[in-house]
């Protein structure tokens, strides 16, 4: 009989393991960036031609950095929970970093967009975009070949990453941004943050 | 559009050499031994987009990304282990796809040797017992032995 309960025991500890093993998500993959400073970059802003805009424009500010694109299907998940986020006037700014507008774009074959074409198809797409679903960022910089993307290991359109006044990223949310996340996980720190 | 490459991946898988995706791009391929390195080093390195593939063998964009920028870092004279931090230092350890032996993947590593020693113990425990109780088994009594006699006499006459 007592060697019943150890096999029952032991099933029991597996049943634990794997129901928590298969709930973890497999896209929720610790950035080594957090706490380290947000990588460098200088790139075109949308709709303010001959502008650029860095990282260390945001110093002293507690500011969002939202990885977006139009082919993104999830972005049109997270969009209004930014929209209305900046709309409710929280102070925060947003920044916009728009990922690989034309190239990510499974759906365009890039050897027929002429070289020079690029640039102001994305920018038209990008703002075409924004004009249909609302523009809750401060600007929206342009990373057109995907370059920031890796540098801050980019790997799946939405991201979201909080970076504080010194410049550090304090976290990084991949996926879209839904109430709750916002609510429980970035306004809080945001609210940490500003103290 | 994730799903979407994957699926493609896996249709370039049966039809035809998984490598194909590789050569179809510009390539260093004028520089064989840069062209070696740059497939060793993207069998290590895991696709993030198709996670349970490497750099090697997705076609994801990322993949395409990447392979590009390694090409770039082996153009420009990096070692192997600059490119591999290069990756560790932006995607993590799970851009690899052989993790580091350190604290928190000590489990992954050791489990199956543990897992192994508990087994060969618990096997030990269970003949130990198995063998002392049958060498605790005594011969029968003389009085059984004689019953047992007159048993199988029975059955003999019978």
């Amino acid at each position: 009989m007592n060697r019943y309960y150890w096999i029952l025991g032991a099933f029991a500890a597996l049943v634990v393991l794997l129901a928590v093993g298969l709930n973890l998500n497999p896209r929720d993959v610790p950035s080594p960036l957090v706490g380290k400073p947000a990588p460098a970059f200088r790139l075109a802003v949308l709709n303010q031609p001959g502008q650029t805009m860095g990282p260390e424009d945001m110093k002293g500010k507690v500011w969002l950095l939202n990885v977006w694109a139009s082919w993104c299907v999830s972005c049109r998940e997270e969009h209004p929970v930014l929209v209305e986020f900046s709309r409710r006037g929280s102070g925060t700014p947003v920044v916009g970093l728009n990922y690989k507008e034309l190239r990510g774009d499974g759906a365009i074959d890039m050897r027929r967009v002429p070289a020079e074409q690029e640039v102001p198809l994305a920018l038209e797409r990008a703002n075409g975009w924004l004009q249909a679903h609302g523009d809750p960022y401060l600007l929206t910089v342009m990373d057109i070949d995907g370059r920031v993307g890796i540098d801050y290991g980019v790997y799946g359109v939405p991201e979201t990453y909080v970076i504080d006044k010194n410049g550090i990223i304090r976290m990084k949310h991949t996926g879209p941004v839904s109430p709750q996340v916002l609510g429980e996980k970035i306004l809080p720190l945001v609210a940490e943050l500003n103290k | 559009m994730k799903l979407f490459s994957c699926l493609i991946f896996l249709l370039g898988l049966l039809s035809g050499p998984v490598f194909a995706t590789a050569t179809n791009e510009a390539a260093v391929a004028d520089d064989p031994v840069a062209e070696k390195r740059l497939q060793e080093l993207s069998k290590e390195l895991r696709c993030l987009v198709c996670q349970n593939e490497t750099i090697a063998g997705s076609n994801a964009e990322l993949a395409v990304d990447l392979r590009r920028e390694i090409r770039g870092m082996i153009r420009d004279g990096r070692s192997d282990n600059e490119i591999l931090d290069f990756m560790v230092s932006r995607y993590g350890d799970f851009v690899l796809y052989r993790p580091p032996v350190k604290g928190i993947t000590i489990l992954l590593w050791a489990g199956p040797i543990a897992l192994l020693l508990i087994g060969l113990l618990v096997m030990r425990s269970y003949l130990k017992r198995r063998n002392s109780r049958v060498a605790s088994n005594s011969p029968l009594s003389a009085e059984e032995t004689r019953r047992a006699e007159a048993l199988l006499k029975e059955i003999e006459d019978k």
